[in-house]
C-alpha cells in the first residue's frame, strides 16, 4: 500500500468518487482518504422544501461515513491549505496529509458579507436564504406566523448553484400562500441580475408564461449596490429601489476559503478546470469536480454525478500514463419544481440549451421543458435514488454520462 | 440566420446577438448601438466593448461583478453607460453571446 488518492469534500461530488475509485483502484497498491469539515451529509436539494414544511430535517441529513465504503477513511477536519507543489494538504489541527493523486471537491457556498448592507440586524428577521440549513429553518419559522405583505426572491449574482431553486422557490411560495388562503395578501417579485427569468429561447418560450399565469412581477439586470435594512428595500447601483417585507435572497456564491487561501481559484474561488477532462489545468496530479469547478455549466448535483464517471475514468487513465477522455460535455439534468404537485424536467449541456422531448428514453415516461405530475413523482421520488444509488456511485439504467441528441436540434 | 448590419452580411441568433465574435467591427457596433437606444459610442463605450470582448476570447463569463472589478469600468458608470441593460445591450453590440442562466 504505497499510492494515496486523496479526496477533498466529502459531500456529493466527493463521496461518489471515493465509491467509484474504491471499486476500481487495487486495495493493496492505493489508499483512498477523504477529508470535510462535517460527518454530516446534506441533501441540499431537500433545502428548497423545508421552508414549506414539505420536508423535514430528518428527511435530509445522514451521517457521512453511512455513504463512504470499506477502506476508505474519512478524517473529520478543516483543511488550512493545498500546496499542489509540495503534493500536500495541511489540516487545521496541524497535521499534513501528502497525495499522489488529489480529487478537490470542496463546493462552494453562500457568502452575504459580499453584498453591503445584507447582513445585519434584520438578517434572518426579514432577510433570509435558504441554501443553508440554518436559513432554510430560519425561513420555516418565520413563513408559519408571517402576516403576508411584499415577498421578494431576490439572486444577488451568478453563477449560483442550482440555478433554478429560485424560481422554484416562488412557484412553491405562491402554493403554500394559496393553501394558506392568503396569496391575495402577497405580492412577489423575482429579482435577477440577468436580463429575464427565462434566458434561453426554447425555456422562454415555453416557460414565460408561468410568472404572469402565477400573478408575478419580475424586475431584470437588477445589480444589488446594497441592502438598505432602514426602508426595507433593494437598492440597484442605477438607483432603482425594490421595497420588501420579506425579502428571500440567494447570496453571491464563492468556492471554499482554503481555495482562496492556497492561491488555487478564481476571483470567486472556482478553480480553473478543464471543461472536457476536470484535471486541473495548472497541475496535472489534481482533479476537480461539482461546485469547486470554474467550468460554464450549472452547480448541480446531477452535473457532478455525470462529471464523476468521465473523472473515475480520467484518474486511471492518469495513473496509467495514458491521455485522458476529453468528454464531459455540461451534462446537467434537473427537476424544476412548479407547483400545483407539477414539476418541469430540463436536460442540457455545453452546447445544447434544454428542449422538448422525453427522458431518460425518446417515449418518457418523463417529459422534457414540460410541466407534468410525472416529473414533480420523479422529484420527490429522486431523494431516494440520491441517498441509495446515486452517492453510491451505483449504476442509473437509461441515464448516461453525455447528453443523449434531441430530436431536433 | 443571417442579417445585413452596416453593409456586412452576419450570422445573428434569433434575438439579434451575432453568433461569430470575428464578423465584429466597429461599424456595426454603432449600428447596434442605435437599435439599443444608444446614440454614439463614446471611447468608454468601446474599452468596455474591448474588454468584454477579451473576456469573451479568454473564455471568462461575464457578470455585473467582474466587469465592475476589471478597473475598466465601476457598476455604476456601466448602468449609465447602457442604460436599462448593462449585461444585454454591452454583449450585444460588443458583438459576443448574452449572459445567460441555464433556462
Amino acid at each position: 500500500m504505497n499510492k494515496h488518492l486523496l479526496i477533498l469534500g466529502a459531500g456529493t461530488a466527493g463521496t461518489m468518487m471515493a465509491n467509484h475509485l474504491r471499486k476500481r483502484l487495487s486495495k493493496s497498491e492505493w489508499r483512498i482518504t477523504i477529508v470535510d469539515r462535517s460527518e454530516k451529509h446534506l441533501y441540499q436539494p431537500g433545502l428548497l422544501f423545508l421552508p414549506f414544511g414539505i420536508y423535514e430535517e430528518s428527511d435530509i441529513i445522514r451521517p457521512t461515513r453511512d455513504f463512504l465504503p470499506d477502506n476508505v477513511e474519512f478524517i473529520q477536519a478543516e483543511i488550512d491549505a493545498i500546496t499542489p507543489d509540495t503534493h500536500s494538504v495541511t489540516l487545521k489541527e496541524g497535521s499534513t496529509l501528502t497525495y499522489d493523486v488529489l480529487i478537490i471537491a470542496t463546493g462552494c457556498h453562500t457568502a452575504p458579507e459580499e453584498t453591503q448592507g445584507m447582513l445585519g440586524p434584520k438578517w434572518r428577521d426579514n432577510i433570509h436564504d435558504f441554501y443553508t440549513l440554518d436559513g432554510a429553518r430560519a425561513l420555516r419559522d418565520k413563513l408559519a406566523n408571517w402576516p403576508g405583505g411584499k415577498l421578494v426572491m431576490h439572486v444577488n449574482e451568478m453563477p449560483i448553484k442550482c440555478p433554478v431553486a429560485p424560481l422554484e422557490f416562488i412557484f412553491l411560495a405562491d402554493d403554500f400562500l394559496r393553501e394558506k388562503n392568503m396569496r391575495d395578501k402577497v405580492s412577489i417579485t423575482y429579482v435577477t441580475p440577468l436580463s429575464g427569468a427565462f434566458t434561453k429561447p426554447k425555456a422562454a418560450k415555453k416557460l414565460g408564461h408561468l410568472l404572469t399565469d402565477k400573478g408575478i412581477e419580475l424586475v431584470t439586470e437588477f445589480a444589488v449596490e446594497h441592502v438598505d435594512q432602514e426602508q426595507n428595500r433593494l437598492v440597484c447601483y442605477d438607483g432603482r429601489e425594490v421595497p420588501y417585507d420579506l425579502l428571500v435572497t440567494i447570496p453571491t456564491n464563492m468556492g471554499d476559503a482554503v481555495i482562496q487561501r492556497s492561491g488555487l481559484g478564481d476571483d470567486l474561488n472556482f478553480i480553473p478546470t478543464h471543461k472536457n477532462t476536470l484535471q486541473s489545468l495548472k497541475y496535472p496530479d489534481v482533479f476537480v469536480l461539482g461546485d469547486a469547478t470554474n467550468v460554464p455549466t450549472s452547480k448541480a448535483g446531477s452535473v457532478a454525478h455525470f462529471e464523476s464517471e468521465t473523472l473515475a475514468d480520467n484518474v486511471l487513465l492518469h495513473i496509467e500514463g495514458k491521455p485522458l477522455k476529453a468528454e464531459f460535455d455540461g451534462h446537467a439534468n434537473c427537476f424544476i419544481e412548479s407547483g400545483d404537485g407539477k414539476a418541469l424536467l430540463i436536460d442540457f449541456n455545453y452546447e445544447i440549451e434544454p428542449h422538448e422531448g422525453g427522458f431518460p428514453f425518446s417515449f418518457g415516461p418523463m417529459s422534457l421543458l414540460d410541466e407534468s405530475r410525472i416529473n414533480h413523482w420523479g422529484k420527490l421520488a429522486f431523494r431516494h435514488i440520491y441517498w441509495n444509488i446515486l452517492l453510491k456511485a451505483l449504476p442509473m439504467p437509461g441515464i448516461s454520462r453525455q447528453k443523449k441528441m434531441p430530436a431536433e436540434v | 440566420m443571417k442579417k445585413n448590419i452596416a453593409g456586412t452580411e452576419v450570422d445573428v441568433n434569433e434575438e439579434g446577438y451575432l453568433t461569430d465574435m470575428t464578423q465584429w467591427n466597429e461599424a456595426i457596433a454603432a449600428t447596434i448601438a442605435v437599435e439599443e437606444g444608444i446614440p454614439t459610442l463614446t471611447d468608454k463605450h468601446k474599452q468596455v466593448l474591448e474588454y468584454l470582448r477579451q473576456q469573451q476570447s479568454a473564455g471568462v463569463a461575464l457578470t455585473i461583478r467582474s466587469m465592475g472589478k476589471s478597473n475598466v469600468v465601476t457598476v455604476k458608470e456601466l448602468y449609465d453607460l447602457f442604460p436599462g441593460g448593462p449585461l444585454k445591450k454591452s454583449s450585444k453590440i460588443a458583438g459576443i453571446p448574452k449572459p445567460v442562466g441555464c433556462i
